[in-house]
């Protein structure tokens, strides 16, 4: 099976480690993957702030780029909800594109069937639901599957998974002060659970928390999942 | 920025990292949470009631020219009076002057949001009329001069110390009132007041076309004595709380009570028909607007529950009173840029992280932060956007149109933000986060020199 990688704009450019686990975690599962060099934003930065023509020439874009491939894999459940949930209402038609991005762990899980991906990670992890992934997509038992299938994993649920990080994109530096208070308390959730790393779906959650705890130097590391499945 | 927008940002940063109030919130929401979980446990199918209601509220939005009718109809076919308002004057005006044929002096008044909306207090204060609340949340908010921090637990942001430091400010009753005590002598002043008013005013929960009757539920009981107590009762209702017919309250009550607060049923639900001392007062102020909006039309579909507000991040970090609206948190984020005007409160659908919570969580399944978005692009229609924000858009879109220009654009900004030179632009972030560290080379150049090897 050959895939497309959408690696979004900021998983490109500040965490292409992330990117660089994907690409290994598909092919040990036999994934013949590609990315197309023309890719760029998914316009969701744009559509968020309102900007909703701006983010359909990049949706349409998108599209032109992706369409002809059986199945996009994406590093971001938030950029996956963007194509697959919001596009479709931006562009007044559903593309093919649209309709065959995936989140990558959901790709893993529902596409290929696999949950064991052959990885090892000896250390106490927990796990953020990312909102867009939860509720736009529906995605929460898809990762915990993933990490609890890697050998020397312990997999412990904070109180607070579900809650939001307070990242919400340019939200996050439009009200500063309001984004890092709920960050505040996501953090102090995740400090509780004793976990070595905190593990998502969204870098983008993971450099809002990751922004908190390294400011007061706790000793909680942050890693997207591929992250960690890439370990063996 | 305009007026409303600084002092809602003052508002935040004031509240944002107030720990006692973050902590009371915290304590009362997870107790609410907790009687949630409880109450959804007894739905045999959650998802299917709130699809009928949705369904239910969906048909009376799409035809409420028919149910208003209707209603209007058999309320005055059983001797009540129906009136109709435009505006918050208007309904402020009709108030007043029922008010003045019937020689009322004293009012009371069980809990209703609308009446806050039309600010209807100060206007009956103003021509010497007394208002009593009579809801224990709205009279601790009455005594401390505090509009409602939320539209179904006015005084979740007080704990018990604060509200016994309250009454011993204006009764002189002891500080370590415990909260029943607190409640008998609410009740004990409360009960004279009943009797000696001439007016009772109410809101309603529900308005039903068929019988013409209006609905309150109350877990005091105060709605029934405000009622029926007073020799006239007048009631205010939002156009949107029409139900088509009273079998629908089979639904709508179990609904109402288990979002609100987690109980199967609220404990005191009344009934008021057409009657001659009832008066009900239909008003609009906006909301036509809203039903006009055929994207945005079933923000009317909301039965005030308040379950967005205890399940939203930001409303739990600002707390109800930062919003300086009627209707706080998600839904009146959403509802209150069409209801007072987009120029003074476009400000509030950004202030979200569009964490979708609110959606989940409503009974009537409104999609509260999909239209947040629509919102957010109706702002940028009416050109309300900040003009040097909608610049760096445009630079960015033809920046992003070519994988040539983002590739050296990202490089550029990696380069800068090594060199320190982004830390003027990344206050906004920097002043509680650390930045990442920015990586010598993006992943399509990894790409490019590995799949080239």
């Amino acid at each position: 099976m050959k895939v497309a990688l959408f690696i979004p704009c900021f998983v490109d450019q500040f965490y292409p480690e992330v990117g660089e686990a994907m690409v290994a975690v598909l092919r040990r599962v036999g994934v013949e993957v590609c990315f197309p060099a023309e890719q760029t934003c998914c316009g969701q930065p744009a559509f968020n702030t309102g900007y909703w023509e701006e983010a359909r020439t990049l949706a349409k874009r998108y599209c032109d780029i992706f369409d002809r491939y059986d199945a996009v894999v994406s590093a971001s459940g938030s950029c996956t909800a963007m194509v697959r949930n919001f596009y479709p209402e931006l562009l007044g038609e559903l593309r093919r594109a649209s309709a065959n991005t995936f989140e990558f762990s959901e790709f893993l899980v529902k596409k290929l069937g696999v949950t064991d991906v052959g990885a090892k990670f000896p250390a106490k992890v927990t796990y953020h639901d990312s909102c867009h992934t939860l509720r736009e997509l529906r995605i929460k038992q898809e990762p915990r599957a993933l990490l609890r299938a890697v050998r020397g994993l312990e997999l412990i649920e904070m109180t607070e998974a579900e809650s939001c990080c307070g990242f919400g994109g340019t939200f996050s530096v439009k009200f500063p002060t309001i984004s890092s208070a709920i960050d505040e308390v996501k953090c102090q959730s995740i400090v509780a659970t004793g976990a070595q790393y905190v593990v998502s779906v969204d870098s983008s959650c993971l450099m809002q928390i990751g922004g908190w705890l390294r400011r007061r130097k706790l000793a909680v590391g942050t890693k997207h999942l591929a992250e960690v499945l890439a370990q063996t | 920025m305009n007026a409303n927008a600084q002092r809602f940002r003052r508002a935040c940063e004031a509240k944002a990292f107030d720990r006692n109030h973050r902590a009371i919130v915290a304590k009362n929401t997870a107790t609410y949470h907790a009687a949630v979980a409880r109450g959804l446990a007894r739905f045999a199918d959650w998802e299917t009631a709130r699809r009928r209601a949705a369904a239910v509220k969906w048909e009376v939005m799409n035809h409420l020219d028919h149910y208003l009718e209707e209603f209007e109809r058999n309320v005055r076919a059983t001797g009540g009076h129906v009136h109709w308002a435009e505006t918050a004057e208007e309904a402020t005006q009709i108030v007043l002057s029922l008010a003045r044929q019937h020689g009322v002096r004293k009012a009371v008044k069980s809990k209703s949001m609308v009446t806050e909306e039309i600010h209807l207090n100060p206007a009956l204060e103003a021509a010497g009329i007394t208002v009593l609340e009579t809801d224990l949340g709205e009279y601790i908010c009455q005594l401390r001069g505090e509009p409602p921090y939320h539209i179904v637990t006015p005084v979740m942001h007080l704990n018990r110390q604060q509200i016994a430091e309250t009454f011993h400010e204006k009764f002189g009753t002891p500080l370590d009132a415990t909260a029943e005590e607190l409640a008998g002598i609410a009740r004990e002043r409360l009960r004279a007041e009943f009797l000696a008013a001439d007016m009772g005013i109410t809101g309603a929960n529900f308005a039903v076309a068929d019988p013409g009757m209006i609905v309150l539920c109350t877990n005091e009981g105060n709605a029934r004595l405000t009622t029926a107590l007073p020799r006239l009762h007048v009631a205010v209702v939002g156009i949107e709380k029409l139900l088509p017919r009273l079998e629908d309250l089979a639904l709508f009550w179990p609904l109402l009570a288990t979002r609100g607060t987690g109980q199967f049923l609220t404990v005191y639900n009344t009934l008021v028909g057409g009657s001659e001392p009832l008066h009900v007062i239909l008003l609009d102020n906006g909301r036509t607007q809203l039903l006009a909006d055929v994207e945005q039309r079933d923000a009317l579909h909301c039965i005030r529950c308040g379950a967005c507000l205890n399940a939203c991040p930001v409303y739990k970090t600002v707390g109800g009173h930062s919003y300086g609206t009627t209707y706080q948190g998600p839904i009146g984020s959403m509802i209150t840029p069409h209801l007072r005007g987009w120029p003074d409160w476009s400000h509030l659908p950004y202030a979200s992280s569009l964490c979708g919570h609110c959606a989940d969580v409503c009974p009537v399944r409104i999609p509260i932060h999909h239209h947040l978005l629509h919102n957010r692009r109706n702002a940028v229609r009416q050109r309300l956007d900040p003009p040097l924000q909608r610049w760096m858009f445009r630079v960015w879109l033809w920046g992003v149109q070519s994988a040539r220009r983002y590739a050296i654009g990202g490089r550029l900004a990696r380069w800068a933000m090594r060199l320190g030179l982004a830390q003027p632009l990344a206050r906004a972030w920097t002043r509680y986060r650390d930045l990442p560290d920015p990586p010598r080379e993006a992943f399509r150049d990894w790409w490019r020199k590995h799949e080239r090897a």
